[in-house]
């Protein structure tokens, strides 16, 4: 057994005094491992994924990504978010620059890549997302699909080890989701270490090798998606299912 | 039902909306109270216009002839004021004999200012000319390098010191409220006190009292023997106070970038700088153009108030000009008329390229 990829112990996160948000979360992902988060709205799913590149700090217990434990030590955090990929709910494009310099711009100033071979790298992302035809257009020409795509073109464009998803399809036409979910399930495939907020139980049984069930901040439930769905364990659980599943 | 879709083709509008005839009547005469307004103010016009040009045109003195002037005054706009004092007016108490520098000086520097705003030359080039030309401009101006005479900063005026204060002021505040803006915002308790303390201490003062303080108090606490030329403490003195409240604009600017785009920055793994180079500035600023030039027009006409420090700029000078000669000291509007058109055609030119920037820039809403 290799060493996990990320290992939570006892971490503890409050907003404010009285929001404890996150409460003594254990938990150890293998490397290449996919696991789906659910959980109702507040439960602390987006603020446990946040923990691991360091979009939320946590103030008790020890988080670890990739042998660094994250402190407030910069150079640490610089480490870890090289390793890190992330997908955000509202896409986060960034609307001045085209689509090809979204993805261009960390491998340039970042990794220190020369512009054409950043432009490269950028370029077969993009076809790897199935979008490259809208390399020279700006975010907001485009459809939240195609937006969203772009925005997992752009977090691979570091090499991540781990792609982080918060809820990448929440915002998303009905129609589009699926455009969304194919390229996750086929980056799933490729054996990235992948951790994704989502409501999309489809998803979940299609590629997760675990799902993790939250609610106010700690850990309720977590096994392999056909036993997750057919048998859960708590009356939490069971009651969660039968609200999103039960249309 | 089960009909496959079939496509309505465009029609044009019943109503032809196009055009000059159908615009006025829309607009002009689109109901009876908007009839009655347009038929007033055309009645207006017609009855202010005829002695305007009469005033201005007809029964104008063009020559500088001061009994001419005399003679026509009531009825007709004395103009040779400005044929007479132009000089005067245009570069201030600087030797009449050496006036050749600053209009050199200043051409280069209007040239400058308007290669700088043609997005073909925004090079790394431009930052050297920059350089050149403001060295160009003073060892033109002071004189004491290749054979010119030295002219002291005491009797610099009229409209090269306008446009120099303004565009230096400008050109210093910028990047210091940029900086300010960032500080207001920073999660480092000295540096946000350090920004807030300045921004409220100088916008707590009227840019007169900045002035004063720059002109005679700060000598006091210099130590004794040494001494600041007192055109670079009122440069200063304007710079610090713009930038106060250009600081507060950018800020605006910053606070309305949704926070994904600097969290989508930092997962990316670029540095607290490159974010706001790359990322947050460049749209920020965007969005702040109309206050920005706003800012920029108004530091271009409270040069204007330098003189209370004995520095005569455009408006100074033409004071200056027409109060030591009495004969002519009754033609001040005229005066007054011809440097309102020179301060106007600089601040509408500004506001026509802040449009036209603002333009470029809005990358976001569907080009």
């Amino acid at each position: 057994m290799t060493e996990p990829i990320i290992t939570f112990d006892k971490v503890n996160k409050w907003y404010g005094n009285n929001f404890h948000v996150l409460r003594d979360i254990d938990l150890s992902v293998a490397r290449g491992e996919r696991i789906v988060i659910c959980g109702p709205s507040g439960s602390g799913k987006s603020t446990l994924i946040r923990c691991i590149n360091r979009l939320e700090e946590h103030q008790q217990g020890t988080l670890k990504v990739d042998g660094v434990e994250l402190t407030d030590d910069v150079k640490a955090i610089e480490q870890i978010r090289k390793n890190v990929g992330m997908v955000f709910q509202q896409f986060n494009l960034f609307p001045h620059l085209t689509v090809l310099e979204n993805l261009t711009l960390a491998p340039m100033w970042v990794g220190k890549l020369p512009k054409k071979d950043a432009e490269e790298k950028a370029m077969l992302q993009l076809k790897r997302v199935r979008i490259a035809e809208q390399a020279g257009k700006y975010p907001l020409q485009l459809s939240g699909g195609q937006q969203q795509r772009v925005a997992i073109a752009r977090a691979l464009c570091l090499t991540p080890k781990i792609m982080l998803f918060d809820e990448p399809t929440s915002a998303l036409d009905p129609e589009m989701i699926k455009e969304v979910l194919d390229v996750m399930i086929e980056l799933a495939a490729g054996g990235i270490t992948m951790l994704c907020v989502t409501h999309e139980m489809g998803f979940a049984k299609a590629v997760a090798d675990r799902v993790i069930f939250m609610d106010q901040g700690q850990i309720i439930e977590q096994n392999a998606p056909h036993a997750f769905f057919d048998n859960p364990q708590s009356e939490r659980t069971k009651d969660f299912l039968s609200k999103i599943l039960g249309h | 039902m089960g009909s496959s879709f079939t496509p309505i083709a465009p029609r044009p509008a019943p109503v032809n909306t196009e055009g000059l005839l159908p615009w006025i009547r829309r607009n002009l005469f689109g109901n009876l109270p908007s009839a009655v307004v347009t038929v007033l103010l055309v009645a207006l016009a017609l009855w202010l216009l005829p002695q305007l040009v009469s005033w201005a045109v007809l029964k104008a003195v063009v020559a500088p002839n001061f009994d001419l002037c005399q003679a026509a005054r009531g009825s007709g706009a004395c103009w040779g004021v400005i044929t007479e004092k132009h000089r005067l007016i245009i570069f201030g108490r600087y030797p009449f004999d050496q006036q050749w520098r600053p209009e050199i000086a200043t051409l280069a520097l209007v040239a400058l200012l308007m290669a700088s705003c043609v997005r073909a030359c925004w090079k790394p080039w431009l930052v050297a000319l920059w350089v050149a030309v403001l060295a160009l401009f003073f060892a033109l101006m002071r004189g004491g390098v290749l054979g010119l005479a030295p002219v002291e900063t005491d009797r610099w005026g009229g409209l090269p010191l306008t446009i120099m204060l303004a565009t230096l002021s400008i050109v210093g505040a910028f990047p210091l409220a940029v900086v300010v803006a960032l500080g207001r915002r920073s999660k480092m308790p000295a540096i946000k006190t350090i920004c807030v303390v300045y921004v409220e201490l100088i916008r707590g003062v009227p840019l007169i009292s900045v002035l004063f303080m720059a002109s005679f108090m700060f000598p006091l606490f210099m130590p004794p023997g040494t001494s600041i030329d007192v055109l670079i403490r009122v440069l200063v003195g304007i710079t610090l106070f713009a930038a106060a409240y250009m600081a507060e604009i950018v800020r605006g600017g910053l606070q309305a970038i949704p926070k994904g785009q600097q969290e989508a920055a930092d997962t990316l793994g670029l540095s607290y700088w490159q974010a706001q180079r790359k990322i947050i500035l460049p749209q920020a600023l965007a969005l702040v153009v109309p206050g920005i030039m706003n800012n920029f027009i108004a530091i271009f006409k409270d040069t204007s108030l330098v003189t209370i420090v004995s520095l005569y700029e455009l408006t100074g000078a033409m004071g200056l000009a027409l109060n030591s000669d009495s004969d002519w000291r009754p033609f001040k509007i005229e005066a007054y008329l011809f440097i309102a058109a020179i301060y106007f055609a600089f601040c509408f030119s500004m506001s026509r390229y802040s449009l036209w920037i603002e333009k470029r820039l809005s990358f976001s809403k569907n080009r």
